[in-house]
C-alpha cells in the first residue's frame, strides 16, 4: 500500500516527463525559421535514389530541406486524397497517379520520370533452378507475386496475359518489398518483382531477366501537387529528376529512362 | 456505467473532473469507429461483403480462428495451471515471457515463427522431412494466430485460478482425490466461466491478427488470406468494400467482447459446471472478466 501511495504521487511528474518527451515528437517537421521545407510522397521502390537525389538537392537550392514520405503509391494517394500536406507526389504506376489527379489534387501534367520492369527474383544459388518465366508456372514451384490490386501485380497479370502462361503462385502480396522479403527469407523458390527491388537487395537474392517483361513496363509519374506552397522548389525538384543528374542517379537503381 | 446518477444520493469517489477525462478517453476509442462507420456505402453494403473473395476470407477466418482458439485451449489451460499453481524457480520469468506476444508487435511474432517453422528455420527441415511445409498453408495462419491469442487464455485463466483459491482442491485432496480427479472435476468446473471468457478473447484476437499472418503466412484467397488481410489488400483498390468488411469484423468483435463480458449473473457458459461439480458451487468468486486485469 505505502509503495502504492508513494507511486500515485510521483505519477504527476512520470505523466510530465511523457509528455514533455512526446510533444517535441508529435509537433513533428517544425523546420527551423527562415528555410523552407519540401515534402515529397513517393513511392516506396524510389527511396535509395530519392534519397540521393535530395542530397543534390539541398546542395543545389540551400535553404530548403527535402522531407520524404515513403509508402506503397496507393497508401499515399489516400493520404493525400484525406487532405496529407504534400509539394511533390512521384507514384509508381499511372493509375495512382491518375486517381490524384481526378481528384484535382494535381498542378499541371504528371511527368513520367522513369520506367520499372519485372524480374525474377531467387534465392542465391537458384535451389529450384528456375531459367525463364514458363518455369514459374511448374508444379511444385513455390512462386511468391504482388496481388493484381497492386502495381506489380498488375504488371505481372499482363505478363501472363501476353504469354499465355497461368501462373499460380502460393502466396499474392500487398506490396512489392513483402515479395521480396519472402525470397529474401528463402520461403519462396521465386518471386515476381521489379529489377530496381533485385538491385537493391544486393547479394540476397539473385536476378533472372526475362524478355516477356517487355510486354508490362511500368512508367513512373511524378507531379507538382495543387496544394503546395512551395510550387517554384517543386518544379525544380521535378526537372531535377528528369535532367541528367536524377536520370544517372535513377539508371544506377535499375530504372529506365522517363520519356519526359 | 453508474455515471448518470452520481454525485447527490450515493457517495461514489469519483471526482467529477475524472469524469471529464473519461469521457474523453471513450472518445478516443469509438470516435474512430463512429466515424468509420458513418463511410459504408449502405446502398452497396451486400454485394460488398458477400462477393467471393469475401466470403472465402471470412470463411477461412472464422475456422482458423476456431482452429486457433481450440489450440489455445489445449495448450492454455496447463500453461495457466502450471503458472498459478506451480512451485519452482524462474515461475516469474516463464510468465512474463509468455506474455510477450500481448505487447510484441504482431509483426516481430511473425518473424520469430518465420525463423521457427519456416523452411531455413529452427524447426524448419525437420519438419520438412516429415513432409510438412508450413509456410504458405493454412497450418501457417493458426499457428500465427495461437502464438498472438494464447496470452489471453493464460492471463484470464491464471486470474481465475488465483482468484478462485485452492480452498476446495485441498477438501477434495483430503477426501482422497488424486490430483487429476481434483483438476478434472474440482478446478476445471471452477474456472470454466474465466477459461469461457480467455477462449472468446483468444478467439477474438485471433479474428483480428493481421501482423503475424502477413509476415508468415503469405496471403492468398481461400488458403491464408483471411479477413483482415482481405481488408488491406481491398483498400489499395476498393475503399467502399474495405470499410464494409471492417464493419463485419467491428460487428463479430462487438459480439465477440459482449461474450465474453457478460455479466456473471446472467446464466454463462459454464451450464454444464455445476452438474460436472456434483455439489461443488462454483463461486461467484470465478466471475468472467475480472480476470484480464
Amino acid at each position: 500500500m505505502r509503495g502504492n501511495r508513494k507511486l500515485a504521487a510521483v505519477l504527476p511528474a512520470l505523466l510530465a516527463v511523457l509528455l514533455a518527451t512526446a510533444l517535441p515528437g508529435c509537433a513533428g517537421g517544425g523546420a527551423a525559421a527562415g528555410s523552407s521545407t519540401l515534402t515529397v510522397f513517393a513511392a516506396a521502390s524510389l527511396k535509395s535514389s530519392f534519397t540521393e537525389l535530395a542530397e543534390r538537392f539541398e546542395a543545389e537550392n540551400p535553404g530548403t530541406t527535402v522531407t520524404f514520405s515513403f509508402a506503397g503509391s496507393a497508401d499515399l494517394a489516400t493520404q493525400l486524397n484525406q487532405g496529407a500536406p504534400a509539394d511533390v507526389f512521384a507514384s509508381a504506376d499511372a493509375g495512382t497517379m491518375a486517381k490524384v489527379q481526378e481528384a484535382g489534387l494535381v498542378d499541371g501534367e504528371p511527368r513520367d520520370f522513369a520506367t520499372n520492369t519485372l524480374a525474377i527474383a531467387v534465392p542465391p544459388g537458384n535451389p529450384a533452378g528456375i531459367r525463364s518465366f514458363a518455369d514459374l508456372a511448374k508444379a511444385g514451384i513455390k512462386l511468391v507475386a504482388c496481388a493484381e490490386q497492386v502495381p506489380c501485380g498488375a504488371a505481372a497479370a499482363s505478363v501472363e496475359d501476353s504469354t499465355g502462361t497461368v501462373l499460380s503462385p502460393v502466396s499474392e502480396e500487398n506490396s512489392v518489398t513483402d515479395v521480396l522479403g519472402k525470397v529474401i527469407s528463402g520461403e519462396a523458390d521465386a518471386g515476381l518483382v521489379y529489377v530496381t527491388d533485385v538491385r537493391s537487395a544486393g547479394g540476397r537474392v539473385e536476378s533472372i531477366p526475362f524478355p516477356e517483361a517487355g510486354a508490362a513496363v511500368n512508367p513512373y509519374p511524378a507531379a507538382v501537387l495543387a496544394g503546395s506552397s512551395n510550387k517554384a522548389a517543386a518544379g525544380r525538384f521535378l526537372d531535377l529528376l528528369a535532367g541528367p543528374e536524377g536520370q544517372e542517379i535513377l539508371a544506377a537503381a535499375g530504372f529506365g529512362p522517363g520519356s519526359r | 456505467m453508474t455515471g448518470g446518477h452520481s454525485g447527490r444520493q450515493a457517495y461514489t469517489g469519483v471526482p467529477r473532473w475524472l469524469y471529464a477525462l473519461a469521457v474523453l478517453a471513450a472518445l478516443v476509442v469509438v470516435l474512430p469507429l463512429a466515424a468509420m462507420v458513418a463511410r459504408v456505402n449502405w446502398a452497396n453494403f451486400i454485394p460488398l461483403v458477400t462477393s467471393a473473395p469475401a466470403l472465402a476470407a471470412l470463411g477461412l477466418s472464422l475456422r482458423t480462428a476456431a482452429a486457433s482458439t481450440a489450440l489455445c485451449i489445449v495448450l492454455g489451460v496447463p500453461l495457466a495451471v502450471v503458472l498459478a499453481r506451480g512451485r519452482f524457480p524462474l515461475l516469474g520469468l516463464l510468465r512474463s515471457l509468455v506474455l510477450l506476444p500481448l505487447v510484441l508487435p504482431p509483426v516481430v511474432g511473425g518473424i520469430a515463427l518465420l525463423y521457427t517453422f519456416g523452411r531455413q528455420g529452427l524447426l524448419g527441415s525437420t519438419l520438412e522431412v516429415l513432409g510438412l511445409q508450413i509456410a504458405f498453408s493454412t497450418a501457417a495462419v493458426v499457428l500465427a494466430q495461437t502464438f498472438v491469442a494464447l496470452p489471453f487464455l493464460v492471463v484470464s485463466l491464471e486470474g481465475a485460478l488465483r482468484t478462485g483459491g485452492q480452498r476446495y482442491e485441498a477438501v477434495a485432496a483430503t477426501l482422497g482425490a488424486s490430483p487429476g480427479t481434483v483438476f478434472r472435476r474440482v478446478t476445471l468446473p471452477l474456472v470454466l466461466p474465466g477459461l469461457a471468457s480467455g477462449a472468446v478473447l483468444s478467439f477474438a484476437r485471433s479474428l483480428g491478427e493481421f501482423g503475424a499472418t502477413l509476415t508468415f503466412a503469405g496471403s492468398l484467397q481461400g488458403v491464408t488470406r483471411t479477413l483482415p488481410l482481405e481488408i488491406y489488400l481491398q483498400r489499395e483498390t476498393d475503399p467502399d468494400a474495405a470499410v464494409a468488411l471492417s464493419l463485419v469484423l467491428v460487428a463479430v468483435a462487438v459480439a465477440v467482447v459482449a461474450l465474453a463480458y457478460r455479466r456473471p449473473g446472467g446464466r454463462g457458459p459454464d451450464g454444464k459446471a455445476g452438474k460436472q461439480a456434483s455439489g461443488e458451487r462454483p463461486t461467484t468468486a470465478a466471475a468472467p472478466g475480472g480476470a484480464l486485469t
